[in-house]
């Protein structure tokens, strides 16, 4: 499943980022690498991007990026 | 001389805790923008220490523009001692910048900051146990109430031996590393810099570091290492080390974090459900951007204004024009001094007030942590014109003035983005306009003036939309657009952090009314005044010889008079000079407010006056703004392009509100 498929209020465990090096660096720099759980906290007003908290804290990327980041339950 | 440098993620406290090392003392290199710019300082405890602050990052290996600037300074500048500040409530992600820190080899302090947020999530650090594993000195801190600063400062004065600081990877990557030393051992920058540092910064793909070695033939052997390397590795090597590196943090904190609770929810994440709300978060957005321009405008910035305006063109001219006399100074030099540079530099300080205000409204938004929310409702909106939500902060910076915008569009990482954020910036009408606007409605739309005003701000960004859409359909963008930030937490922002990055901003102003403005004065004064054969009526003068060659390309528009050519020449320099160009060659003789306000009535009509308007607002970006596109764009190309076709649009669209106007007046 990938991540743009959840729903709010959602944690999942990611799986994979398919994503070009350069976009897939930037996430895993900030945190978001394979076993990472996340939530899934809010769409933003205009229905894009989301806003994600791993770790602690709070990052936003759009659905265009979460299509590309494999997730499963936990 | 001693260098220490701060580095560390962004929002952890960085600029909180250089501010309390140098007091007041400090220096950005040019404009400060939003601390995108490499700031440094003297220590307020030992004159013979520099302090550096280097932007926020969360990793070394840069993206956008503002992450190189960092790199690039740790890799090529001198560094004694590194300081680490970090988010002792967000470990994790601030280790991960720590881990890359120390692999670089250099002496580090880490100042532990924000133990008061720790606390307040439960979270338990057992510092001793974390210096040990670390090998470097671990100072708590709550650098907001100045706590630890005292133990932080002894700890800087010891020696701080360099470290030797090692991750052990899987034995994959380790033999790789190895083979990467040994390509470099026998190259000088291998003697700069820890190899095993390089080896593994060139592994993950560091583009800075690579850089480093552009000159030699290794890189296609590393990446021939890359390669190989990759064909053992479940993952990508770039995403294995980082992995790895997070795993290593994963049990260090397993022995050094203990939790006494956990909070479900935080304060930040409450504040968001309504701030960020679904149907509310637009509305408080656009309440938010209302009540900026109100307070600048309306409720602080203007009264504020008249005093001072009462002030300088009342009493101050009056008195310097009796001292001079009493002194026995020439005429001219009393007009000079009065007509000249009291109007001419005082006519732009009035608006001194307004500037600072919206500076600390934006300086407030920035350091509350609503500046990010406000990129992340407006995302959506921005793509439309090939933008992305990290525009709309340089953009908002713009109506202050467009010379920090510029400069904080440093924080988008793709360089077509970063482009066109740039070449739109202009168009937010800065606060350097106002004047313009300010003495134009004061004649002409009394009745009207707010919204005369909008409608300018207006026409601005409908102008910088229309823009946009262009230059999304002329470069079409190879590279994807990427969007990825963080919503750090709302804090209540430092009251002295606010005033030093107001003053940080805002005292451009006071140094170019000194400077420039200044120098213009005196000059518009001189031509105004004299001709080849000395002091002339100003119709005769020089200035009106070349005013009067400009003034026909502004016929069409309704203001072909050669003051108004000459005012306009004039501000290209500074737009704040056509004001004092105005006041200089219209206010002549006497009481200057009145007088020119008599002037302008009789040379400009309504329609006019609001084509002039739009004129100002669109036409040619001032020189300081060329100059910092220039610098931030690396060539003289784009600048040179946004001349002209500010021009062109200033042009058109004046000329179609002065001729469509003209048919009901
Ligand atoms: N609660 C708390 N807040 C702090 C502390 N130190 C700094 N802050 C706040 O953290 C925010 C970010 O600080 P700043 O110095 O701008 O961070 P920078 O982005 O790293 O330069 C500001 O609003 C500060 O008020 C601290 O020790 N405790």
């Amino acid at each position: 499943m990938t991540l743009s498929q959840c729903h709010i209020g959602d944690k999942v465990r990611v799986k994979s980022l398919r994503m070009s090096e350069n976009k897939s660096k930037r996430l895993m720099d900030m945190g978001l690498i394979p076993g990472t759980t996340l939530e899934i906290l809010r769409v933003a007003p205009f229905g894009d991007p989301v806003a994600i908290k791993l770790r602690g804290f709070q990052i936003s990327f759009r659905k265009s990026e979460a299509k590309n980041i494999i997730v499963e339950a936990i | 001389m001693t260098v220490f440098v701060l580095a560390g993620n962004p929002n952890v406290g960085k600029t909180a805790l250089f501010n309390l090392l140098t007091g007041t003392r400090q220096q950005v290199g040019n404009w400060s923008g939003v601390t995108v710019e490499k700031r440094f300082g003297v220590m307020k405890y030992n004159q013979s220490v520099h302090v550096v602050d280097l932007p926020g990052v969360y990793s070394l290996s840069p993206f956008s523009a503002e992450e190189k600037v960092a790199t690039r300074y740790l890799i090529n500048e001198k560094i004694d001692t590194l300081i680490n500040i970090v988010d002792a409530s967000n470990l994790e992600r601030n280790l991960y910048f720590t881990i890359q820190l120390l692999e670089f080899g250099k002496p580090i302090v880490m100042s532990l900051n924000m133990m008061d947020v720790a606390k307040s999530r439960g979270i338990k650090i057992d510092i001793l146990k974390m210096r040990e594993r670390l090998g470097i000195p671990i100072i708590p801190m709550m650098v907001r109430k100045s706590e630890g600063i005292g133990e932080f400062l002894k700890t800087l004065d010891m020696p701080i031996k360099s470290l030797n600081f090692k991750i052990n990877y899987n034995q994959k990557i380790e033999d790789a590393i190895g083979k990467i030393e040994n390509l470099i051992t026998s190259l000088p920058q291998s003697k700069q810099h820890n190899s095993r540092w390089v080896a593994l910064q060139l592994l993950e793909g560091n583009t800075e570091v690579r850089e480093l070695f552009k000159k030699e033939d290794i890189l296609s052997k590393v990446d021939s290492i890359i390669k190989e390397l990759g064909f053992y590795l479940e993952l990508s090597v770039a995403q294995t080390i980082r992995e790895e590196r997070f795993r290593w943090i994963g049990e260090l904190l397993q022995e050094v974090v203990t939790f006494d609770y956990v909070k479900e929810k935080t304060w930040t994440e409450r504040i968001d459900a309504v701030l960020t709300h679904k149907w509310l978060g637009i509305p408080l957005f656009l309440l938010f951007m209302f009540l900026t321009f109100q307070m600048t405008f309306t409720w602080v910035g203007t009264p504020l204004q008249d005093i001072l305006d009462d002030w300088i063109s009342g009493p101050f001219s009056e008195t310097t024009a009796r001292i001079l006399t009493s002194i026995g100074a020439d005429q001219w030099l009393i007009q000079l001094i009065v007509d000249g540079i009291i109007a001419g530099v005082g006519g732009v300080l009035v608006f001194v007030p307004q500037i600072f205000v919206l500076f600390l409204i934006i300086s407030f938004l920035e350091d509350s942590g609503y500046m990010a929310r406000a990129a992340f409702i407006m995302d959506k909106a921005m793509s439309k014109i090939g933008l992305n939500g990290k525009a709309f902060i340089p953009l908002f910076v713009g109506f202050g003035c467009n010379v920090p915008a510029i400069m904080s569009a440093r924080t988008i990482e793709q360089p077509k983005e970063r482009l066109i954020t740039i070449l739109l910036s202009p168009f937010m009408s800065c606060t350097a306009r106002l004047p313009v606007y300010a003495l134009f409605i004061s004649i002409f739309f009394v009745k009207y003036q707010s919204l005369v005003i909008f409608s300018l701000y207006l026409l601005g960004i409908i102008v910088a939309i229309i823009l946009g859409l262009t230059f999304k359909e002329l470069f079409k963008k190879e590279e994807d657009s990427i969007f990825i930030i963080e919503l750090p937490p709302y804090r209540i922002p430092i009251v002295k952090s606010l005033l030093l990055s107001t003053w940080d901003k805002g005292k451009k102003f006071l140094k170019k009314a000194g400077t420039v403005i200044f120098g213009m004065s005196v000059v518009l004064w001189f031509l105004a005044n004299f001709s080849w054969s000395g002091m002339v009526e100003m119709d005769e003068s020089l200035l009106a010889d070349l005013g009067k060659l400009i003034a026909p390309v502004f016929a069409p528009l309704g203001f072909g008079t050669w003051q108004a050519g000459v005012s306009l020449i004039s501000g290209f320099v500074a737009k704040e000079i056509i004001i004092s160009s105005l006041s200089i060659v219209y206010g002549a003789g006497g009481d200057s407010i009145a007088h020119l306000t008599t002037i302008i009535q009789s040379v400009f009509n309504p329609v006019s006056a609001y084509a002039f308007m739009v004129f100002v607002l669109l036409y040619t970006p001032c020189m300081a703004t060329l100059v910092v596109m220039k610098k931030e764009i690396g060539s003289w190309k784009w600048p040179l392009f946004s001349l002209m076709y500010s021009f062109s649009i200033a042009w058109i669209f004046s000329f179609v509100v002065y001729q469509i106007g003209s048919l009901f007046i």
